[in-house]
């Protein structure tokens, strides 16, 4: 299987204005440098602090977000070249910078699930509107055969016929999400960002969205970009996982791997602060002292050397790049 | 049986039942719940949202949200003179000093809890003053007597000392409130006394590890992040050394690495303070972690009670276990609970657990089933098991 989507050196800075002429006065650097790839198929988890950007890449990847520099490949084939070199082939793939017609073409194969369903749902519109409108908007289907498509895609992730004529606040927010989920898969996308899709509902039917996305990717083939800060629920769901830190992406591994064995000081700390839900089991603990510096003045070198206990000289002055230690294992970190 | 506590209970929930009167029909939010809590213990309550531990918590304080009332039940608690009181019978104004002062109370959004528009030492200041208020004084009255011996204390000093005499007295005088209406001279009187809070609020932030307190005093909340406003939420909390703390998910808006920061706090604080703790969550992992005894609640009931290693060992209502199955591990498949939450106006008969219960019996749609004792500390209701009356047991030990 090929790849899906790459990020190369990518960058999003929000600009931070100021002064009586609102001029620019700095740039929050939500997104820093980040370089990966998803491959076709897989589902790639996200995890991070709130405020280290994840849901700034999401948008960004998926051209929600204008990015300030760096590329984004993606192909909806889910061929792209393993190893991409600067070149021809590149920019035949190179979604950074498309704008107009061409971008919206692209857009039904990209798509996002947002965290809370009940803002991301107009309160307003019937259920099988909104779930057409992607159809109407990509002048896919109208009318009868959007319906008739709506509906397929209604049973597809567990709602019937009878919700069709229904407004979102007659639904709970399991079923909401669903409806939202319905919506971006209308025009049969190849990949899709599910931004904590899980945050806020109950556990028993979190449990249940799981089991649909998984179903769902099988059934449709699907690659999802899945963030989250839940970390027990990205171990089980995830083929493979990066972790953020202050826009940067620290380490990535597949997940029995980082949670295993996670080597970046700072995945260290995330992992061992999950409570786990056994209560004879007492985990030491590598509590992290203070809180993450703000993304507009990050620290120099290693962002996470002024918590980090194993810091040494070289970790203010150098930035680390993401290595691979192990075959699948990355990590930006002087340690390895 | 009036009003009687086991020596080393603090708290017993017992019958309770609140209902909210709304348009589309009366809410059934807590039926006949059930519970206890002992001296320095942490009783954490899990279910999800909509199974009544959130309204449990605040009935505690007798601050039940409208349109909800009371309809049955009682809440006894220990009060800081070894009386026995039931909450839901004492005055508003019983209720003033036992807010805050022997029972408080931490809420889910730090940033909803805090009032933006004044400056966090205003805010723990008003804990302390409304419930410390004598002992501050008599800080205040040591500190002048000290000045004025040493002779640094001059007209100003007398006058304060003077004021806080009065106000030990009389706290409302008349002639307090003229004084304090003058120019300058009103200013002056609170100078001592302001320090002195001041400086038990730097201690306090201290405690709850909040770095640069001298600083934290004098911000907004919003200045602060979300792991910081928690922890000045705590401090307001346990400013009076309360007897009994309720937190309601207290960390579910915060990171796990601040989660951590606040939970092993929390636990810290609980020895030093020695409060009993209500510890509601729907994270069975932060239970795991924080809890002594667990609470099951289920669409208003109470339907398992039991030591957090019991409970994790040998769950028994089905509803315990579907929900322990229900937290994601890795490898295995995601087992969720078939159906959804019922809707509480019009609450499935006898137990309200059958619609979604694999071991739904005939029985179970007709009668409730009581919170039995299965061993020692074990309860649970549920027709599966037989056993000992849960009120019996109680009242007889």
């Amino acid at each position: 299987m090929g790849n899906i989507v790459t990020a190369i050196n990518l960058r999003k800075y929000f600009p931070i204005v100021g002064g009586v002429f609102r001029r620019k006065i700095g740039d929050v650097k939500a997104v820093d440098g980040v370089t990966f790839t998803i491959k076709t198929g897989e589902t790639f988890g996200l995890v991070g602090e709130s405020g280290c950007g994840k849901t700034t890449l999401g948008k960004t990847l998926i051209r929600l977000l204008d990015p300030t520099s760096g590329k984004i490949l993606f192909d909806p084939e889910g061929n792209l070249p393993e190893d991409p070199k600067i070149g021809e082939r590149i920019n035949n793939y190179d979604i950074s910078s498309i704008k107009g017609r061409k971008l919206k073409s692209l857009r039904r194969y990209m798509q996002i699930v947002y965290q809370n369903p009940s803002t991301s749902l107009n309160p307003r519109m019937l259920v099988k509107d909104i779930v057409a409108e992607p159809l109407v908007v990509q002048g896919l289907a109208k009318g009868k055969e959007a319906e008739e498509r709506v509906l397929q895609i209604l049973e597809r992730v567990g709602l019937a016929r009878e919700h069709l004529y229904r407004y979102p606040h007659e639904f709970s927010g399991g079923q909401k999400q669903r409806i939202a989920i319905a919506r971006a898969l209308i025009t049969h996308p190849k990949f899709i960002v599910l931004d904590e899709p899980t945050s806020s509902v109950d556990v028993s039917v979190r449990a249940s969205l799981l089991d649909l996305f998984k179903e769902l990717q099988k059934k449709m083939g699907l690659t999802y970009l899945f963030i989250s800060h839940d970390l027990s629920m990205i171990e089980a769901i995830s083929d493979r996982v990066a972790v953020m830190y202050l826009g940067k992406i620290v380490e990535i591994a597949d997940p029995r791997e980082l949670f295993n064995n996670p080597l970046h000081p700072y995945t260290q700390a995330l992992f061992s602060a999950i409570p786990i839900p056994d209560p004879e089991v007492k985990r030491e603990r590598i509590i992290l002292g203070g809180e993450p510096p703000s993304p507009a003045n990050p620290p120099s070198g290693c962002r996470f050397h002024p918590r980090c206990r194993y810091a040494k000289d070289i970790c203010s002055k150098q930035e680390p790049a993401l290595i691979e230690v192990k075959p699948g294992h990355y990590v930006a970190c002087h340690l390895y | 049986m009036e009003a009687i506590l086991r020596p080393d209970e603090q708290l017993r929930v017992k019958d309770l039942v609140v209902r909210f009167y709304t348009y589309e029909g009366i809410v059934k939010a807590v039926e006949k719940a059930n519970l206890n809590l002992k001296k320095g213990e942490t009783l954490g309550i899990v279910g999800e949202t909509g199974s009544g531990k959130s309204v449990t918590a605040l009935t505690i304080l007798a601050l039940t949200p409208l349109p909800g009332k009371v309809e049955g039940g009682s809440i006894l608690f220990k009060r800081i003179n070894g009386k026995v009181d039931d909450i839901l019978k004492l005055s508003e104004e019983e209720l003033v000093k036992l807010r805050g002062r022997e029972i408080s109370m931490i809420f889910q959004e730090p940033n909803a809890a805090l009032d933006p528009l004044y400056r966090v030492g205003e805010q723990v200041a008003e804990a302390i003053l409304s419930h410390r208020l004598p002992e501050m004084l008599d800080r205040a009255i040591e500190s002048l007597k000290e000045e004025l011996k040493n002779g640094n204390g001059g007209f100003s000093s007398k006058l304060q000392l003077w004021a806080y005499n009065e106000m030990k007295k009389n706290p409302d005088a008349l002639k307090l409130k003229l004084v304090k209406k003058l120019p300058i001279i009103g200013k002056t009187i609170s100078r001592k006394l302001n320090q002195v809070v001041r400086d038990e609020i730097i201690g306090l932030l201290r405690l709850m590890e909040i770095p640069d307190p001298e600083r934290v005093v004098d911000s907004y909340p919003h200045e602060l992040s979300g792991g910081m406003q928690q922890r000045i939420v705590i401090a307001i909390a346990l400013a009076c050394s309360p007897l009994l703390l309720l937190a309601d998910e207290p960390t579910t808006s915060l990171d796990v690495t601040v989660q951590a920061q606040i939970l092993d706090l929390i636990t810290r604080l609980k020895e030093r303070f020695g409060a009993s703790i209500i510890y509601i969550t729907h994270d069975m992992g932060v239970i795991a972690e924080i809890s002594d005894r667990v609470a099951v609640m289920y669409a208003g009931n109470v339907v398992e009670v039991a030591p957090v290693i019991e409970l994790f060992k040998k769950p028994l209502h089905p509803y315990t276990k579907a929900l322990l199955e229900a937290i994601p591990r890795p490898g295995a498949s995601f087992k969720s609970i078939p159906g959804t939450v019922p809707n509480l106006v019009n609450p499935p008969s006898g137990c309200r657990f059958h619609p979604r219960c694999p071991h739904a019996m005939p029985k179970c749609m007709k009668e409730v089933p009581e919170l039995r004792r299965i061993t020692k500390e074990h309860y649970v209701a549920c027709h599966l098991y037989g056993g000992e009356g849960y009120g019996k047991h109680s009242d007889s030990d």
